[in-house]
C-alpha cells in the first residue's frame, strides 16, 4: 500500500476548475454538496433572525414589538423556514451528497445531473417563497391549517405554497439519487452488512423522501387551487372537509421528522464509532432501527391530531403505535451508550457534540411518550410543551447532528482543521444555550400557554423571559463555527487524509478528495468500523 | 418585580387529578432514563477515557441485551397507553345528564349561550360540582376550547359541533384560552371561566333581562322561518315530525343510517340535500344565510328538547298537542 501524505498542491475537486461557471455547472456531489451547504447555513441564519425576533416579542407580556399579524408571519417565516429550507435538506443534501459515493466507493451519485437540477429546484423553490414572504408574507404557521389558509387568511399563501410545493422535487430527486447509489454503485466487496450505519440511515431516509414528499407536494397543490378557485375540498362550506387536510399533511410531515433525525442518527453513529474507536454495539440492530423507524413513521400521522375530532378508537390506535415508533428510537440510545463501554474514548469536538445529542434527543423523545398518552396529549396539545418537545428532537437532535457532522467531516471536506478549543467552546455553549432556551418551555406549556400567542397572560413572563436569554446565548454557540470553520479555510492546519484515524472508506482518499474520488476503485475485504485493525498512531495510509 | 412565578397549573376540575398522576409518573420514568442514560455516558466515557484505556475492546453486541432494552421500554411503554387512554375515556365521554353550554368560536371571540337564555361573550359563568358538556361549533376557521385548570382542550370546526366536558370542582376565575392558531388576534382569543358556587350561579342566571330560554328562542325561529309548516307534529307533514328525533338513528334514502346529532340537524337546515331521510322528497329549501350561527343553536336546542321533554310523557306514534305547528 501507500506512501506518503500527499501535498495539498495536488489536484482536488476544490482546485480542479475554476470560476463561478465551473461551480454553477458542476456535476460532482461534492460540489453540489457545498452549493447545498452555503445555500441552507444563509437560510439558517434567516430563520435564526426570525427565531430572535420571536424570543425578542416574547419578553413582555404585551405584544409591544411587533403588532400581531407582523408575529404571524415572523413565526410563519421562522417555522416554514427551518423545516422546508433547512433541517430537510440539511444532512441528507449535505453531507449526503457529499460522503455516500465517498463512504460505498463510487465515483458519483447515480445521476450527476439530476442531482445538479435537485439543487436548483431546490434555490427556484427557495427563491419563490422568499419572495412570497418579502411581498406580503405569510401567516397561516408552516402547517398550512385549513380553512384558515384556503379562505381566511390574506396573505401570500398561495406563492409560499408553490415554493414549498418546488423544493418538495429537489428532496424527491436527492432521495431517489441516495437510494439508487446505495443499491448500484457499491464498490466491490462493500455489501449490505458492510455498510457503514450512515448509510443504512440514508437510505432509509430516502425511503421516506421518495414516498412521503410528493403527498405533501399535492396536498399544497391543492391549498393554492382552492385558494384560486374555491373548489371545496378543504372548506366545509363549500362541501370539504377541513381535517381532510390535516390527514394529508401529517401523513408527510410526520414522517418528515424522520426524515430531519435519522440522517442525525446516521451522523452520531460514525462519531461514536470513531471517537470510542470501536464498531458500534449491534450494528444489525442500529441498521434495523433506522428502516423500523421509517417504516413506523408512517403509521403515526394522527397523533398530531387527537383533539381535532377524530374519533376515540382512532385515537387510541395513532396513540399505540406512536409509543411503538418510540422504541426502535430508543434502542439506538442504548447502542450506543453500550458502544462507549471498554472503548477508547476520545474527547474530540465532534464527540462533545455527540453526548450533546444523545441527551438532548433523549429528552425530546421522552417528552414526546407524554405526547402519545392521550389523557396527557389533551392538555398540552398546541402548548409551548409541544414547542420544546419538537425543539428538542430537531434542534436538539438534528441541528446537533448537523454541525457534529460538519466539524467531523470539515477537514475531508476543506482539507483543513478547525480550531479545536473554539470549537469545544461553541458545543459547550449550544448546549447550555439551548437547555436554557427550552427547558422553560416544557413549564410553560403544562401551565397552558398556547403557542403562537404574541400576547400572554403575566404570570408566564419569568420563564419566558429565560427563554429568551437562553436564546441569546445559542445564537452566540451558532455564529461561532460560522466564523472559525471560515477562518480555517486559510488558517486552519493542513488535516491529511485521515486526521482522526477514522476507518470509512472516505478517509482512504485525500482531503479534499480528487474529482473522481478514488484514483482506484476500492476493493472492500473488511467490516465497517475496522477499528482494531487501525492502529492509534497513525490511521489506514492514503490509497496510492 | 415579577409578578409571580407558578410551575405548576392550577387543578380545578376532577380531570385535573387523573391527568396530573399520570403526568407525574412519566416524569419518574423520564427522569429515570435520562439520568440513566447521562450517568452511564459519563462513567463510561470517563472511566475509558484513552488516557486511560489504550486499545478498545471490541464487542460485538449482544441479543440478549437487546431483547431487554427493547422489551423494558416496551412494557412501560403499554402501561403508559393504558393509563394514558384510560384517562382520554374519562374525558371522551361526557357524563348523562351533564348540563348543556353552547358555545360558538369566531375570529376572535367566544360566544356562549346557556339553555336558559343567557348569552356571554369571552366570559362564561358555570356552577361548581356540577358536570358541564360543550356543545361547540366556528363560525370560520378551527378554533380550540382550552381551559388549563381544568386539563381539558377540544378543537371548535366550522360546520360541525363537537363537544367537551368537564366538571370544576374550586371556584374561582381561569383562563380559557384558544388554542387553535386562528388567525391575526389568535393570542387576543382569551376568556375566563368564572365557577361559582350554586346559589350564586343560580342568582347569576336570573339577574339580567333574558329573552327567555334558548329552546324557545329556537321555537320562535322555528316559526319565523316557516319550518313548522312541513315539520308538523302529526304524520301529514311534507317533511319528517321532529318530535322525539333527536338523537335517534335515522334511515336516510340512499340507505345509509346516521344519528340525528347536532352536526346532522345543523346541516339538514343548512344543506338539506346531503342527507334525506328516506321515505321523503329532497323538496326543503336550503336556510344558509338566513339563519345566524346563534340562531342554528338555538333552533338545535329546541329539536332536542322536543325529545328530552316529550319523550317521557307520550308514545312514538302519538305525536303531541301541536307543540311545533300550532302555539
Ligand atoms: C435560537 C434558536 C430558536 C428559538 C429561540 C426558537 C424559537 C421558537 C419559538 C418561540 C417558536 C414558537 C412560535 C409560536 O408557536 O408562536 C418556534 C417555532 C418553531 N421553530 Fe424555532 N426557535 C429556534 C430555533 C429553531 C431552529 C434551529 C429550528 C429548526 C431547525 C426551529 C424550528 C421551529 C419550527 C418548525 C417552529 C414551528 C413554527 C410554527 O409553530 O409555525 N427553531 N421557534
Ligand atoms: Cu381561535
Amino acid at each position: 500500500m501507500a506512501t506518503t501524505v500527499q501535498p495539498v498542491e495536488q489536484q482536488n475537486y476544490l482546485n480542479s476548475n475554476y470560476g463561478i461557471k465551473s461551480w454553477l455547472l458542476t456535476t460532482d456531489h461534492k460540489r453540489i454538496g457545498l452549493l447545498y451547504l452555503m445555500s441552507i447555513t444563509l437560510f439558517f441564519f434567516l430563520g435564526g433572525f426570525f427565531a430572535m425576533l420571536i424570543r425578542l416579542e416574547l419578553l413582555t407580556p404585551a405584544s409591544d414589538l411587533m403588532q400581531s399579524d407582523n408575529y404571524n408571519k415572523v413565526f410563519t417565516m421562522h417555522g416554514i423556514i427551518m423545516v422546508f429550507l433547512f433541517l430537510i435538506p440539511s444532512i441528507p443534501a449535505v453531507l449526503g451528497n457529499f460522503l455516500v459515493p465517498l463512504m460505498v466507493g463510487a465515483k458519483d451519485l447515480a445521476f450527476p445531473k439530476i442531482n445538479l437540477a435537485s439543487w436548483y429546484l431546490f434555490m427556484l423553490g427557495g427563491v419563490v417563497a422568499l419572495y412570497g414572504m418579502v411581498t406580503g408574507g405569510v401567516d397561516t404557521g408552516w402547517t398550512f391549517y385549513t380553512p384558515f389558509s384556503t379562505t381566511y387568511s390574506n396573505t401570500n399563501v398561495v406563492t409560499v405554497a408553490i415554493g414549498v410545493f418546488i423544493t418538495g422535487f429537489s428532496s424527491i430527486f436527492t432521495g431517489l439519487n441516495i437510494m439508487v447509489t446505495v443499491h448500484r454503485m457499491r464498490a466491490p466487496g462493500m455489501t449490505w452488512g458492510r455498510l457503514p450505519l450512515f448509510i443504512w440511515s440514508h437510505y432509509a431516509t430516502s425511503v421516506i423522501m421518495v414516498l412521503g414528499t410528493p403527498v405533501i407536494a399535492i396536498t399544497l397543490l391543492l391549498v393554492a387551487l382552492e385558494r384560486l378557485f374555491h373548489i371545496g375540498i378543504f372548506n366545509s362550506q363549500l362541501g370539504g372537509d377541513p381535517l381532510l387536510f390535516q390527514h394529508l399533511f401529517w401523513f408527510y410531515s410526520h414522517p418528515a421528522v424522520y426524515i430531519m433525525i435519522l440522517p442525525s442518527m446516521a451522523v452520531i453513529s460514525e462519531i461514536v464509532a470513531c471517537y470510542s474507536r470501536k464498531r458500534i454495539f449491534g450494528y444489525n440492530f442500529v441498521a434495523l432501527a433506522s428502516v423500523a423507524i421509517a417504516v413506523f413513521g408512517f403509521l403515526v400521522w394522527a397523533h398530531h391530531m387527537f383533539v381535532a375530532g377524530i374519533s376515540v378508537y382512532a385515537a387510541m390506535i395513532f396513540s399505540l403505535l406512536s409509543f411503538l415508533v418510540a422504541i426502535p428510537s430508543a434502542v439506538k440510545v442504548f447502542n450506543w451508550t453500550a458502544t462507549l463501554y471498554k472503548g477508547s474514548v476520545h474527547f474530540d469536538t465532534p464527540m462533545l457534540y455527540a453526548f450533546g445529542f444523545i441527551g438532548l434527543f433523549t429528552i425530546g423523545g421522552l417528552t414526546g411518550l407524554f405526547l402519545a398518552s392521550i389523557g396527557i396529549d389533551v392538555h398540552v396539545h398546541d402548548t409551548y410543551f409541544v414547542v420544546a418537545h419538537f425543539h428538542y428532537i430537531m434542534v436538539g437532535g438534528a441541528v446537533m447532528g448537523y454541525l457534529g457532522g460538519l466539524h467531523f467531516w470539515w477537514p475531508k471536506i476543506s482539507g483543513r482543521l478547525y480550531p479545536e478549543g473554539w470549537a469545544k467552546l461553541s458545543a459547550l455553549l449550544i448546549f447550555v444555550g439551548f437547555n436554557v432556551t427550552f427547558f422553560p418551555q416544557f413549564l410553560l406549556g403544562y401551565l397552558g400557554m398556547p403557542r403562537r400567542y404574541a400576547a400572554y397572560p403575566e404570570e408566564f413572563q419569568v420563564l419566558n423571559v429565560l427563554s429568551t436569554a437562553g436564546a441569546s446565548i445559542l445564537a452566540v454557540g451558532y455564529v461561532l463555527p460560522m466564523i472559525y470553520f471560515v477562518w480555517s479555510l486559510r488558517y486552519g492546519k493542513i488535516a491529511g487524509p485521515n486526521p482522526w484515524n477514522a476507518a470509512g472508506l472516505e478517509w482512504r482518499t485525500s482531503s479534499p478528495p480528487p474529482t473522481y474520488n478514488f484514483e482506484e476503485t476500492p476493493i472492500v475485504t473488511w467490516e465497517a468500523y475496522n477499528y482494531d485493525e487501525i492502529s492509534e498512531e497513525k490511521g489506514v495510509e492514503v490509497a496510492g | 418585580m415579577w409578578p409571580n412565578l407558578p410551575l405548576f397549573p392550577e387543578r380545578a376540575s376532577t380531570l385535573a387529578g387523573r391527568v396530573d398522576a399520570l403526568y407525574f409518573f412519566l416524569i419518574a420514568v423520564a427522569l429515570f432514563f435520562t439520568t440513566l442514560i447521562a450517568v452511564l455516558i459519563l462513567v463510561f466515557s470517563i472511566r475509558y477515557r484513552k488516557q486511560r484505556q489504550l486499545k478498545a475492546k471490541q464487542i460485538e453486541g449482544s441479543l440478549a441485551l437487546e431483547l431487554t432494552w427493547t422489551l423494558i421500554p416496551l412494557s412501560i411503554a403499554m402501561v403508559m397507553f393504558v393509563w394514558g387512554s384510560a384517562v382520554f375515556f374519562y374525558q371522551a365521554r361526557p357524563p348523562r345528564g351533564a348540563m348543556e353550554i353552547y358555545a360558538i368560536g369566531k375570529q376572535w371571540m367566544w360566544k356562549f349561550q346557556h339553555v336558559e337564555g343567557q348569552r356571554e361573550i369571552n366570559e362564561l359563568h358555570i356552577p361548581v360540582g356540577r358536570d358541564v358538556k360543550m356543545i361547540m361549533t366556528s363560525q370560520d376557521v378551527i378554533h380550540s376550547f382550552f381551559v388549563p385548570a381544568f386539563r381539558v382542550k377540544a378543537d371548535v370546526l366550522p360546520s360541525r359541533y363537537t363537544s367537551t366536558w368537564f366538571r370544576a370542582t374550586t371556584p374561582g376565575t381561569y383562563h380559557l384560552f384558544c388554542a387553535e392558531y386562528c388567525g391575526t388576534q389568535h393570542s387576543g382569543m382569551i376568556g375566563r371561566i368564572v365557577v361559582m358556587e350554586p346559589s350564586a350561579y343560580e342568582a347569576w342566571l336570573g339577574g339580567g333581562g333574558t329573552e327567555g330560554s334558548l329552546s324557545a328562542t329556537g321555537q320562535k325561529l322555528f316559526q319565523e322561518l316557516g319550518c313548522a309548516t312541513c315539520h308538523r307534529s302529526d304524520t301529514q307533514g311534507r317533511g319528517p315530525n321532529l318530535v322525539g328525533a333527536f338523537g335517534k338513528p335515522v334511515i336516510l334514502e340512499d340507505g345509509r343510517t346516521v344519528v340525528a346529532d347536532e352536526t346532522y340537524v345543523r346541516e339538514s337546515i343548512l344543506n338539506p340535500g346531503a342527507k334525506v331521510v328516506s321515505g321523503f322528497k329532497p323538496i326543503m329549501p336550503t336556510f344558509e344565510g338566513q339563519v345566524s350561527e346563534e340562531g342554528l343553536v338555538s333552533l338545535v336546542a329546541y329539536i332536542k328538547s322536543l325529545s328530552q321533554t316529550q319523550q317521557g310523557t307520550q308514545k312514538q306514534n302519538e305525536p303531541a298537542a301541536p307543540v311545533p305547528a300550532g302555539k
